[in-house]
């Protein structure tokens, strides 16, 4: 917008050619290229160059597709209800310039208009079909008439079969990623097929699939495979995988977490051949990672990421893995429960090169655990270590010290204090921190952040009670780049901290669930300044009322989300928020006070509502038809009825939360 | 070898340069040393000259017992690979036989002499044919001995008979047809024996390899023998032709001249026309009179007549057929044309009928089909159909496209006997699934639309610009915006705002 106003000033309009336009175009991030406005000439050139869409409501494809009729990239997240008509419309209108569509949020098409798709847009190569549940085999033989398509997401079409998943991989010969996450009716012998028609499969979901280890027989072959997800499948057992020998170089990434009846025998088969796999996953496996087990990663000594999340994993397996794959860069071990100081440290010990740890709920690590990883990882990039309630404070002032390129930090519901946030605020690339419910914390370890970490985009304070105000405005004038930031259950805060918070404009996501002395009066400072702002969840905020809502409906124009249960929020500040086009989730849980028509009215205004969660009382006022209508639109509704429950005090909470979780 | 045979020649050279001798009044000196030796012989010939025939009548009956016991030994070198005291006496035993082939042409040539007068060419001719049966014998039996040395030779090539000794003791071939086949077998075995010889395992496997690869093939044939993997040479091949597999009856009556398609029947027919014909001996299976002392019979398998088909003996991979029934299956099959049609679904055809009536037991059943036409019982099997041929897509099939009953009375007059356009048959219900869409919607219910324009793929052509409005804007939509006109205009803004907010506002 500044370069625009710059070239008005100055009225070289003759100078500049559409090329140089354009030029400068690409070089403005995407999102603030919007200068259609300034003038007719501009808003021809727009035409021209914009190549990506993402429309709000489908009604208006015919008028957005005439205007810019180079488009390529179609989004269609934001309209719930894409009809064959719409869908001929784009086929149209676009034809062969169109390359790749959205449809994953979508419904309400069938196979007349993918197949008017297919026809006219010859040289469509991805499309997203994702979550179309009513989708059949004839709709996936319509489908394959898109010869050229090269990327395919099918996730959760749960009515299609083999035969559907046949006439797509006879179809369209130049597939090259293939997502059928969730598609539970295509089994062996669709995917098998898959792998001997498409030669070019590069990535390969087969997530949550009925599949045993017979077609990975098939899948091994492909001389081009990357990447490929087996998360869930409890047919893949050591039994089918027994005879299986492949030599599949191209294998960098292997999910098989979740795998149910996959042992190290089967395991070590399928590890066989790819000795180049840089990422293997084994989350929630079903066996203890020990000696034995650790055996299976003989092959794969190149491994740079390795996922055990949720295994009971014994010290001697760890001392296996980081003896036989000593260039791991990533481990993952969050939620196994088992894992032990001794464990961990011989394991750091080995890996200098560790980039990312995750340890989060590993219950049992002290600070020993901690000290080996500062003095052993001084690489380190991210550490995520929620929920280690035992390592003490001291800890904490090693790891800023000895880490200094962390940019993920994790210490949500540590005891980290002030003087471990002076420590880490040494860490100066350090982009997100959670510091929730960490009670030790205070106003002056948060201002050591603020003034240290200028990079920060997400801060984390939910339920630190110890922040003030004060606190909150040194974040604002060191982080101005922030971008998240939840100050849910802080009581203390108030309308001051949203002010100095105003100053971050590039802020998205607003969460203060639970401040009772927040008012209207800081939203609206947040909704003038933060144009950019998208979440906002201002759940028992009571002081929140409609002219909060009008500012933000006014000024906020990208908003998305939006939660404003038990606030004192009536139904004419709903009413305005229909003025915002892209708004999408609403949550207004309020048990009085809102009459059923100023809701139904605001209900119909915001025509791009996916989610509206709403008190159950209003479901029987609410006109049936209107409900009926709205979820045709694609609209769904959750119904609510929790009394108002007492606030606990925070400590207590949190005593009573590790009396549940021993 | 040679030198015996250039010691045969000359023999019969001089013996028969003797016989004219008498008449040509100038001997040659070369000769005449053979004369002169020679003369002892004819003194003692001619001392016991009636008696003269015998001794070689003698001789040949004892060729003909050498030549069972060449079978016997033979039979000797095939049981056991490699003794070397079989070597020993195998040898040995060759080296009775050449002295007594050595004396059987001193008493001819001594007898030459003698007997000018009264033979004729005709009588020289016959001898030298019995000798020249005698040396090949010979020789065969070196070479066989010679074999079973070879270590790398597998056991049975190395027993594999010599060609002749199909045929014991006869030295002229009797009839054209067998000569045919020995001559194509032994010329097999040779090929064979060299391929063998140069990689012996290699082509096994390769084989295999074929095996595998034409088993579709091989499955119509239901009485191959899969698992059988007879050597070449080690059976006779025997080659029907055209006529003899196609004709209905291949048992006929030599008095009456009725066919009858099965032997037994032509033996119960047989009884009719005479006592001798009612004896156990006559009425019994012929294949079981052979002796039990005798040698095993040889295995017998056909040829087919087809030349190029894998089944005819020319063919590089020949793989003969086992039995009569075989070949008649086969030939018909694969060449002659499919002449029964399956009264269900008038699609398949058969020359075997029995492969009809197989056929129609299942016809019907198959739910799982291709493209191409063709059903399967089994998903699996239409799946690694699909696998192997280019273009082959699976066919969706009607039930499962659009279960509304709205459309399936429309349908089920197209339904009938139309199997090769399913493939096409998408396109007709995707407007019918429209049509069910449309008339599904909220606020549709008062059907103003009616959704007349099928849906075909042959409206693409004519679609331009502005084809999409052959989808008629829809009830809802309208209802929609006149909603939001509503609000707009309670709440003071203007809807244009929105539509033309793509998803980054101008700010």
């Amino acid at each position: 917008m500044k370069k625009v106003k710059q070239i008005r000033v100055s009225k070289p309009f003759d100078l500049l050619s559409e090329e140089l336009v354009f030029i400068i175009l690409d070089l403005i991030p995407s999102d603030l290229k919007s200068f259609s406005l300034t003038c007719k000439w501009f808003y021809q050139l727009e035409s021209k160059h914009r190549r990506s869409l993402k429309p709000l409501r489908s009604d208006y494809l015919p008028r957005i597709l005439t205007r810019f009729h180079n488009t390529t990239d179609l989004d269609l997240t934001f309209c719930p209800r894409v009809t064959d008509y719409a869908l001929s419309v784009v086929g149209c209108l676009c034809g062969p310039t169109l390359h790749s569509l959205d449809l994953s949020r979508s419904a309400s098409f069938s196979a007349a208009g993918l197949l008017r798709l297919a026809v006219k847009c010859v040289n469509l190569v991805e499309i997203d079909l994702s979550n179309a549940t009513e989708m059949r085999d004839a709709d996936a033989a319509v489908v394959a008439e898109a010869r050229s398509l090269e990327r395919l997401k099918l996730g959760r079409c749960k009515m299609l079969t083999d035969m559907g998943i046949g006439c797509i991989a006879v179809g369209c010969k130049k597939l090259n990623m293939v997502s059928l996450k969730w598609c539970v009716g295509v089994g062996d012998l669709g995917v098998g097929l898959l792998a001997v028609k498409c030669k070019d499969i590069r990535t390969l979901d087969l997530s949550y699939l009925p599949i045993t280890g017979k077609c990975l027989h098939d899948i091994l072959k492909l001389q081009h495979l990357e990447e490929l997800f087996l998360e869930g499948c409890f047919g893949v057992d050591d039994d089918s995988l027994k005879s299986l020998r492949h030599d599949c170089k191209s294998l960098k990434k292997l999910d098989a977490s979740s795998c149910q009846n996959l042992t190290h025998k089967g395991l070590t088969s399928l590890l066989s051949g790819a000795a180049c796999l840089q990422r293997l996953d084994l989350a929630h496996c079903s066996s203890v990672i020990s000696l034995d087990f650790a055996s299976s990663l003989k092959k794969v000594s190149a491994l740079q990421s390795i996922g055990l999340d949720g295994c009971s994993v014994t010290p001697d397996g760890l001392k296996a893995i980081c003896t036989l794959c000593n260039s791991l860069k990533e481990v993952s071990l969050s939620k196994c429960v088992s894992v032990t100081d001794e464990g961990l440290s011989s394991l750091v010990m080995k890996l200098k090169d560790l980039r990312k740890l995750d340890i989060t709920c590993c219950r049992k690590l002290s600070g020993v655990s901690i000290t080996q990883i500062a003095n052993s990882c001084p690489l380190l990039v991210s550490l995520k270590m929620e929920s280690c309630s035992l390592v003490s404070r001291e800890a904490f002032w090693l790891i800023g010290q000895k880490c200094r390129l962390l940019e993920e930090l994790d210490l949500t519901d540590n005891e980290i204090d002030d003087e471990g946030l002076k420590s880490i605020s040494s860490c100066l690339s350090l982009s997100s921190l959670k510091l929730g419910i960490c009670l030790n914390i205070t106003d002056k370890g948060l201002s050591y952040i603020g003034m240290g970490c200028s990079n920060l985009r997400e801060l984390d304070l939910y339920r630190s009670v110890g922040i003030t105000d004060v606190g909150i405005s040194t974040i604002a004038q060191g982080c101005i780049h922030l971008e998240t930031i939840n100050i849910s259950y802080c009581q203390d805060i108030t309308d001051k901290s949203l002010v100095s918070l105003s100053k971050c404009s590039l802020l998205q996501t607003f969460e203060s669930r639970g401040c009772p002395n927040i008012t209207s009066q800081g939203l609206a400072a947040i909704a003038v300044r933060c144009k950019r702002l998208a979440k906002v969840d201002l759940k028992k905020c009571p002081s929140i009322n409609d002219s909060g809502l009008l500012a933000l409906a006014h000024f906020s124009q990208n908003l998305k989300q939006i939660n404003v249960s038990d606030t004192a929020v009536t139904e004419v500040g709903l009413l305005s928020l229909a003025n915002i086009g892209c708004l999408q989730n609403i949550a207004v849980v309020i048990s009085s006070g809102l009459s059923p028509s100023g809701v139904a009215a605001a209900l119909l205004g915001c025509g791009g509502l996916r989610k509206a969660k709403l008190h159950a009382s209003l479901r029987s006022l609410l006109p049936l038809s209107l409900i009926h209508h709205l979820e045709a639109r694609g609209c769904a509704f959750l119904w609510k009825d929790n009394t108002l429950q007492a606030e606990l005090d925070p400590k207590y909470w949190k005593q009573q939360l590790e009396e549940i979780v021993p | 070898m040679e030198t015996e045979d250039d010691l045969c020649n000359n023999n019969w050279g001089s013996s028969s340069s003797k016989s004219r001798e008498p008449g040509s009044s100038d001997g040659g000196n070369q000769t005449f040393t053979g004369f002169t030796s020679q003369q002892k012989w004819e003194d003692a010939s001619i001392l016991d000259y009636e008696m003269g025939v015998e001794p070689s009548v003698q001789v040949f009956d004892e060729m003909k017992a050498s030549g069972q016991a060449n079978v016997d030994f033979l039979q000797g070198v095939r049981a056991q690979a490699w003794d070397p005291r079989t070597m020993l006496s195998n040898l040995s035993f060759m080296e009775q036989k050449i002295h007594q082939l050595q004396d059987l042409v001193h008493l001819l040539v001594g007898r030459g002499g003698q007997l000018q007068g009264r033979l004729d060419e005709l009588a020289a001719q016959q001898q030298q044919q019995l000798i020249t049966t005698d040396l090949t014998s010979i020789i065969i039996q070196l070479i066989s001995t010679a074999g079973s040395l070879l270590p790398s030779v597998k056991h049975n090539m190395s027993t594999a008979p010599g060609p002749y000794t199909g045929q014991p003791g006869s030295a002229v071939f009797p009839y054209a047809r067998e000569a045919n086949n020995v001559a194509s077998q032994s010329q097999n075995n040779n090929n064979c024996g060299a391929q063998e010889f140069d990689l012996p395992k290699p082509v096994v496997v390769d084989e295999r390899e074929s095996h595998v690869v034409e088993e579709h093939e091989m499955k119509d044939e239901d009485d191959v023998e899969e698992g059988e993997n007879l050597p070449p040479g080690s059976y006779e091949i025997l080659q029907l032709e055209k006529e003899e597999i196609l004709a209905p009856h291949t048992h006929f009556c030599t008095i009456c001249g009725k066919g009858f398609k099965r032997d037994a029947n032509l033996r119960m027919h047989m009884r009719g026309h005479g006592d001798e014909y009612k004896t156990a001996a006559a009425l019994a299976k012929p294949n079981k009179e052979s002796v039990p002392g005798s040698e095993p019979m040889l295995i017998k398998r056909y040829s087919c007549p087809f030349l190029g088909c894998k089944r005819n003996k020319e063919h590089k991979k020949f793989q003969p057929l086992k039995t009569i029934l075989c070949v008649k299956n086969h030939y018909k099959r694969t060449h002659c044309d499919k002449s029964f049609t399956c009264s269900r679904c008038h699609t398949k055809k058969f020359s075997v009928i029995a492969d009809l009536k197989t056929h129609e037991k299942h016809c019907g059943k198959n739910k799982w089909l291709c493209s191409c036409g063709t059903t399967f019982s089994r998903k699996d099997k239409l799946f690694g159909h699909i696998a192997l041929f280019q273009g082959h897509t699976p066919a969706i099939p009607l039930e499962e496209m659009k279960p509304s009953a709205s459309t399936s009375a429309q349908r089920g007059s197209s339904e009938g006997g139309n199997n090769n356009n399913q493939g096409m048959v998408g396109f007709n219900l995707g407007s019918a699934s429209i049509a069910n869409q449309e008339t599904a919607q909220p606020g549709m219910t008062d059907g103003k639309i009616s959704f007349e324009e099928p849906f075909s793929p042959m409206n693409f052509d004519t679609c331009n610009f502005g084809g999409f409005h052959e989808f008629p804007r829809l009830m809802f939509d309208d209802s929609e915006s006149s909603f939001q006109m509503l609000i707009a205009n309670a709440c003071g803004f203007s809807p244009r705002n929105v539509g033309e907010s793509v998803s980054d506002t101008s700010l």
